[in-house]
């Protein structure tokens, strides 16, 4: 309050003046004309300095006044028509009501949910003739040569009340095969507040792991998705029912920590409790460290869930420099071979820098950079080929032994990496490169002499060092269509050089929800 | 690491210590205003750069932790932000600044809108559905904002009441005088055409009576094309348009050359205080120098 002060300060100006009044009247005899005149003026100072107190309050009373005036005015004065300028109060708040006259919306505002359906569509060619599964391991990526439906997404959020938000997304597609399938991205509610900076989301969703797993596909710098999370989180990504609760810890600077549970069964948790096989693939004739996924051992405890930590920070480098750095695991079950208490323990550590200048238009100029480092620690479970010989099936073959192999549990470990570099030179034009990475420590039951059909394995395909470049061209016509043209090097080891062309095409209807830095 | 958890601590404990009011405004507009209605009293964080695009800001994680402390979130509403601040909403954890909360003052409430579509169609370019989001550079609106503004402190801060509803009486004076001044300034060149590059101009050209209806991108949000350009050229001869209006973030380059065979001045504007040099002291002065570089170059032209 400014009143208080003012009128301490005047009082204690008028003590002042009075206690120099009576010290004048005391101490007059004793002293000459000249110092009476001093007081004298002294006094008339203070006045005048009281005087202007008096007026500063006066105007600020009447400002006041005049505020008080504005604010009470009646709700029915029209909001400012143009050119007749209210010049004295600025038009309350109107809420706009519907009127049965208004359209419908569907978008921002109009309904209660934003709306929003992305397709996106790839076509071109590959010389592999193994492009699902081999070349393109992500199960959105182009899948043959010729057009390939990546994924139709419906996009639905909103506030479910004053507690909750909740977010769905649904795929619609059509396989390599022609067969439709549908697919529940996601579908969660997540808290909008809760004490001590936390947040909790439940219900279907990506796990918090590194970061090319929580975008859905439509929002990727690339056609694909990149080796390493494809082949050790799963063609799908990892995503699953569960809860997770997310920290802000309380720094100067953005730290998130998190922590998820959600079930470890399915094909969206591949390297968990799942056959590891993905929507309309085949079963491949040579399965995961050469043996069955077999061991159907349930859940038991809470170990027996996967487990998703991660700790996400950020900086701001400079005024046009943002990095964040972030750092995940995924830990559970998994159900190689035929029994035991088999578990895999994947680690993540993600960099994105992202560079805008001041001036940018449309977020144009731009350059990013992002890279992902994965590895992965998966126990193969025992596994004997004679219990499959004698249930019909044809076994891998031991040659050292000339019986069916009998594959011992062990601990192996596959890691890989990709670096990609996004450069935004004009306004909807992007250029990018990748380079992806992957590759395993050899394992025991590589290493043995073993046979299928009389064909000698070696190293196990699924875990086969190779690597991959890919530069591409985007252009963004305006934020809702995406054309992009990409071409692939591919390099398989023991499958060899194939190069790929795929022009990816996408459009965007309705709501376009903004995305996460 | 003890040190530093130390350290963390002191911080954590200064922040809590300092009773101001925690303010985050989205735009530099908004904050100028906020700055002369909190004055001293409140801790102001603004999240956009003054030379960016306000409707393509990065939601970066540093905001989140900024409006994750805000006791009041100033925003424009009206979609000039939908690209990037409901995702940092979403991350904040914070019950004050979500939309209707307490703390939320959306500022475009009680604005006249204009150009709110009929329908939404896309093919017309990227339009909003709540009309053009650009409404400060119409000094009334920002009388309104002063008002929201000044409204949500003292509901905040019950103690400088007064303080607040003072000062935004001051800065709506303030307006008020140099409006009359503006619009005298201005006068002269009542229904003149001002070429702009995005269609971000409209209030300000009602208000002081200019007209603005060519437009270097063809619609809003797509970029210029050479025969686009060639039509706005012809256009621009025909109506003796000869000043062209350029935003920081925007391609000045385009402009020059379209200034170049219609022999029209380019004119730097901004709509974020500091935007353009000279400009950063506040809202009075972009405005100030928004009227005087226009009138100058509309004097130049005579």
């Amino acid at each position: 309050m400014n009143m208080k002060p003012l009128t301490l300060w005047k009082s204690f100006s008028m003590t002042i003046g009075v206690s120099a009044l009576v010290l004048g009247a005391t101490a007059t005899q004793a002293q000459d004309t000249n110092q009476l005149n001093a007081l004298k003026q002294q006094l008339e100072q203070m006045q005048s300095n009281f005087d202007r107190v008096v007026r500063d309050q006066q105007a600020q009373i009447e400002a006041l006044k005049k505020q008080i005036v504005t604010m009470n005015e009646p709700a029915q004065t029209p909001a400012g028509a143009p050119g007749v300028a209210a010049t004295t109060a600025p038009p309350p708040p109107l809420e706009k009501t519907w009127s049965p006259t208004d359209p419908i919306r569907l978008g921002k505002g109009g309904t209660y949910a934003d709306l929003g359906l992305v397709a996106t569509f790839a076509v071109g060619g590959s010389t592999a003739d193994d492009i699902e599964g081999g070349t393109q391991l992500g199960g959105h990526d182009p899948n043959q040569n010729g057009f390939t439906i990546q994924g139709v997404e419906l996009n639905l959020q909103g506030a479910v009340d004053p507690y909750f938000r909740a977010n769905a997304n649904i795929l619609f597609s059509v396989d390599s095969a022609g067969e439709t399938f549908t697919e529940l991205e996601e579908a969660w509610l997540e808290t909008v507040s809760l004490p001590w900076n936390l947040q909790v989301r439940g219900g279907q969703y990506l796990s918090d792991f590194g970061r090319i797993n929580t975008q859905h596909p439509h929002a990727w710098g690339f056609v694909d998705s990149p080796l390493v999370s494809a082949r050790l989180l799963g063609p799908d990504g990892l995503r699953n029912p569960g809860a997770k609760v997310g920290w802000l810890l309380p720094l100067p600077f953005f730290s998130e920590l998190s922590l998820g549970i959600q079930d470890s069964q399915g094909e969206t948790a591949a390297s968990f409790r799942s056959s590891g096989h993905s929507h309309g693939e085949e079963e491949e004739e040579i399965p995961f460290g050469y043996r069955h996924a077999d061991n159907n051992r349930g859940i038991s405890s809470v170990t027996d869930m996967l487990i998703t930590p991660r700790l996400a920070t950020s900086f701001e480098l400079t005024d046009s420099q943002t990095l964040v750095l972030g750092a995940s695991g995924a830990f559970g079950p998994n159900n190689s071979g035929s029994g035991g208490d088999t578990m895999t323990q994947i680690y993540g550590l993600d960099v994105y820098w992202k560079w805008k200048p001041a001036n940018a238009h449309g977020g144009f100029p731009f350059v990013s950079f992002q890279t992902e480092a994965m590895l992965r620690r998966y126990e193969l479970g025992a596994f004997d080929w004679q219990e499959e010989a004698d249930a019909g099936e044809v076994p891998i073959i031991d040659v050292a032994t000339g019986l069916p192999a009998v594959l011992a549990s062990e601990t192996v470990t596959d890691y890989g990496a990709y670096g990609q570099l996004l450069y935004g030179f004009r306004k909807g034009w992007v250029a990018g490169l990748r380079v992806d990475y992957v590759n395993s420590e050899e394992g025991d039951y590589e290493k043995m002499d073993l046979t299928f059909e009389g064909d000698t394995l070696g190293r196990d395909p699924q875990r086969e060092e190779r690597w991959r470049i890919s530069p591409n061209l985007t252009w963004y016509p305006s934020e809702f269509s995406k054309l992009r043209l990409q071409y692939n090097y591919d390099d398989r080891r023991e499958a060899g050089v194939d190069h790929s062309v795929w022009l990816q095409f996408e459009f965007l209807l309705g709501a376009h929800a903004s995305h996460k830095f | 690491m003890k040190k530093f958890l130390l350290t963390a601590f002191t911080a954590l404990l200064a922040v809590g210590a300092s009773a101001k009011l925690n303010v985050v405004a989205t735009t530099p507009d908004l904050a100028s205003v906020a700055k002369e209605i909190g004055g001293d009293k409140i801790e102001l964080t603004t999240l956009a750069r003054p030379t960016e695009d306000p409707h393509f800001v990065d939601a970066k994680p540093s905001f989140i932790v900024k409006l994750n402390k805000a006791d009041v979130l100033i925003h424009g509403g009206a979609d000039l932000e939908v690209g990037w601040l409901p995702k940092l909403i979403e991350q904040a954890r914070n019950a004050q600044i979500v939309s209707a909360a307490k703390g939320e003052v959306r500022c475009c409430e009680g604005v006249k809108m204009l150009e709110v579509p009929q329908e939404l169609d896309r093919s017309k370019g990227d339009i909003h559905a709540a009309g053009n989001p650009h409404f400060m550079v119409d000094p009334e609106n920002a009388k309104i904002v002063a008002h929201h503004i000044a409204d949500a402190f003292a509901k905040h801060d019950p103690a400088n009441q007064a303080f607040y509803l003072t000062n935004s009486a001051k800065f709506m004076t303030a307006l008020e005088a140099k409006l009359d001044e503006w619009q005298a300034k201005l006068a002269p060149f009542k229904g003149q055409q001002i070429v702009a590059y995005h269609n971000s101009w409209t209030y300000f050209a009602q208000r002081f009576g200019l007209k603005i209806e060519l437009f270097l991108e063809p619609k809003p949000g797509i970029p210029p094309s050479p025969s686009h350009l060639a039509d706005v050229i012809a256009k621009m001869k025909e109506r003796q348009a000869r000043v062209i209006i350029v935003d920081p973030y925007l391609s000045r380059k385009t402009a020059e050359t379209v200034a170049r065979s219609t022999g029209a001045t380019v004119v730097d504007v901004a709509q974020m205080p500091g935007g353009v040099k000279g400009t950063e002291s506040g809202y009075l002065a972009l405005m100030d120098y928004l009227v005087n570089s226009m009138a100058k170059a509309f004097g130049e032209k005579k």
